[in-house]
């Protein structure tokens, strides 16, 4: 009698299985919402070995709560990921993802086009670290060998990046990344595990802000860091965390001990525990609600938004599309490779009149919420220079595809036919 | 006890059963240093209630976690279901040879190599006198993830299943 294993059961599956059990205590069959800070030792040779690292176990919530865990491995599955570490929000995914690989002085290589938060955190907040990020144009991926040097620890890329439509080469930057003997770190959040799974294309290293399209309904903020278990730690000594005897753990050598479990296992007993950037149970729970309809709702933002991009491109008074959903975008044949079961639904797009225009459709909308977040059932709209994008340059707005005229939408589940009236009658409104 | 041949992977029932039924496992290049792989492995099998005979030549006569240190699996003066063996695979070949001949004296089940130690000729000389042989895998590891304590971290554990699971109490 063989069991099957997993990685043979289907994603649809595994979105609403994996990592949750019945509990063996009460048979409850939802993941119990484990509202709870700490937990009781059977004596003090058990507290000593969880603190020791050397048994399975939970101490405090800060470093791991038992519905936390459930989203982690969930994520990790949907992901192909070896484990998975859970955080307060995408920003501290990214914070969590680079804390076991920087020292100060070290640098890495990041997308200029990345979602405006990131490259402000990355720019201005990482420098306070002496973190130092050189921002590259992933697509010139001769650019990105030349910004290589003996410091660089990373290379960061969105997978579909947001605002803009714009895809990275994942497989022809993971050979980079593997060349220069570094993880390529990739941020997941707009395609969801169920367009796109970075680490199938060699990626090392994923990051969530699931609060976007994971959880689904814009409830519960969170962020995920998903590790690959591929990555050889030791293969040089530029990860001297992970790889050598961390002074942060008394000397334990975590990738001797953990082997391929060594960054989620450093990511929870180190980085959970010295940033502090827990996930509140309640939003895990929220969270596992969402992703047990996740390809469902994929489906759907990416069909509504296909269609809305096309009545937008047929439009007579919109200046331009960018969502690789068409095919007159120059990602299309990488939103094709990549993500072949749909572009996401966020995209922006500019209408005749630039800036003054833009605003007042923006302002003009009924249905669509004027609010900066992405991801959820409710259509959504927003003017990224004058808000998510505004601590840009206007040169690293241009870059990164969020100019003054761009108008970023993210398709929700209602009606196609009233989403597209929405746009229609604002559009119409702001050309009068 | 149908054996599996196929050492890429192990079956969740084949590893479950071999958990199961042992009891006593001779650790042959255990370490009394503790934060060395071979200590954390032991301590946590001892928590589980395992039987755990450490065996190393440079600590014989000594004690690991309070249990009595020998230099050969030669020396345990009693039967031990199971050799787990934390020396590199070339070195497993004559842990595993070892075993085979004490099979019958020691009633030794089964062999088990860790995480990078894998001798594939020496395991079917095993295989050839009834012993069950799992390779490049780890006991702690394997026991963790299929009843649950892996997927605390946060770790992929694979395991996908709606039973409910008995807990045993003791």
């Amino acid at each position: 009698m063989s069991e099957k294993k997993s990685q043979n059961f289907g994603f649809e599956t595994r979105m609403i299985h994996a990592g949750a059990q019945p509990d063996p205590i009460t048979g409850a069959r939802q993941t119990p919402i484990h509202q709870n800070t700490s937990y009781v030792f059977h004596d003090t040779d058990h507290a000593a070995s969880l603190f020791n690292l050397q048994t399975f176990g939970f101490i405090y919530s800060r470093l791991s709560n038992p519905t936390v865990a459930v989203l982690e491995e969930r994520l990790a599955n949907l992901e192909n990921g070896r484990g998975g570490t859970c955080c307060a929000s995408g920003h501290a995914a990214q914070l969590l993802a680079f804390f076991p690989l920087m020292e100060p002085g070290d640098s890495f290589i990041a997308s200029n086009r990345l979602y405006g938060g990131s490259i402000t955190q990355f720019g201005k907040t990482f420098r306070k670290f002496d973190w130092r990020v050189r921002f590259v144009d992933v697509d010139n991926l001769q650019a990105v060998r030349d910004a290589l040097t003996a410091d660089c620890k990373a290379i960061f890329v969105e997978s579909l990046a947001n605002p803009g439509g714009v895809i990275s080469d994942l497989e022809a930057l993971s050979v980079i990344a593997r060349e220069a003997g570094i993880p390529l770190i990739v941020d997941n959040t707009m395609a969801t595990p169920y367009l796109c799974r970075p680490i199938e294309w060699g990626a090392d290293i994923v990051v969530h802000s699931t609060t976007k399209f994971l959880s689904g309904n814009g409830t519960s903020m969170g962020g995920c860091v998903i590790d690959s278990g591929h990555f050889d730690w030791g293969q040089n000594d530029k990860f001297a965390g992970l790889a050598t005897p961390e002074p942060a753990y008394h000397g334990l050598n975590f990738y001797e001990n953990f082997g391929d479990m060594a960054f989620t296992t450093h990511a929870h007993a180190v980085g959970l525990r010295d940033l502090g950037s827990t996930m509140a149970p309640m939003n895990a729970f929220q969270t596992l609600l969402g992703c047990e309809t996740l390809a469902l709702r994929m489906e759907r933002h990416c069909e509504n938004a296909r269609k809305v991009a096309e009545f937008l491109e047929s439009h007579p008074d919109v200046a331009w599309v960018s969502s690789a959903a068409l095919p007159s975008s120059p990602y299309h044949d990488l939103a094709r490779k990549y993500m072949p079961k749909g572009a996401g639904s966020v995209f922006t797009f500019g209408v005749k009149g630039g800036y003054d225009a833009g605003i007042k459709v923006v302002e003009n909308c009924e249905l669509f919420s004027h609010l900066a977040n992405i991801g959820d059932a409710k259509s959504l709209i927003l003017h990224p220079s004058s808000t998510t994008h505004r601590q840009l340059t206007e040169e690293q707005q241009l870059a990164a595809g969020a100019g003054p005229d761009v108008i970023r939408v993210s398709i929700g589940l209602e009606t196609l036919e009233d989403i597209i009236a929405d746009l229609d009658q604002a559009i119409a409104t702001a050309r009068t | 006890m149908p054996q599996t041949s196929d050492h890429d992977s192990y079956s969740d029932a084949f590893l479950r059963r071999v958990l199961n039924s042992t009891r006593s496992i001779a650790v042959v290049g255990a370490s009394p240093k503790w934060n060395r792989p071979s200590y954390f492995v032991m301590k946590y099998l001892l928590e589980k209630g395992y039987q755990i005979i450490p065996v190393n030549p440079g600590a014989a006569g000594g004690e690991i976690l309070g249990q009595k240190v020998y230099a050969s699996l030669h020396d345990i003066p009693h039967s031990f279901d199971m050799v787990d063996i934390f020396r590199n695979s070339e070195v497993a070949g004559a842990v595993t040879d070892e075993a085979i001949a004490l099979k019958q004296e020691r009633e030794i089940k089964t062999i088990w190599m860790q995480l990078s130690v894998r001798n594939d000729p020496a395991a079917a000389r095993a295989e050839a006198t009834g012993l069950q042989v799992i390779m490049n895998r780890c006991p702690k590891i394997e026991f963790g993830r299929l009843n649950n304590e892996l997927s605390w971290g946060g770790i992929n554990s694979r395991v996908i299943t709606a039973r409910r699971r008995r807990v045993r109490i003791g």
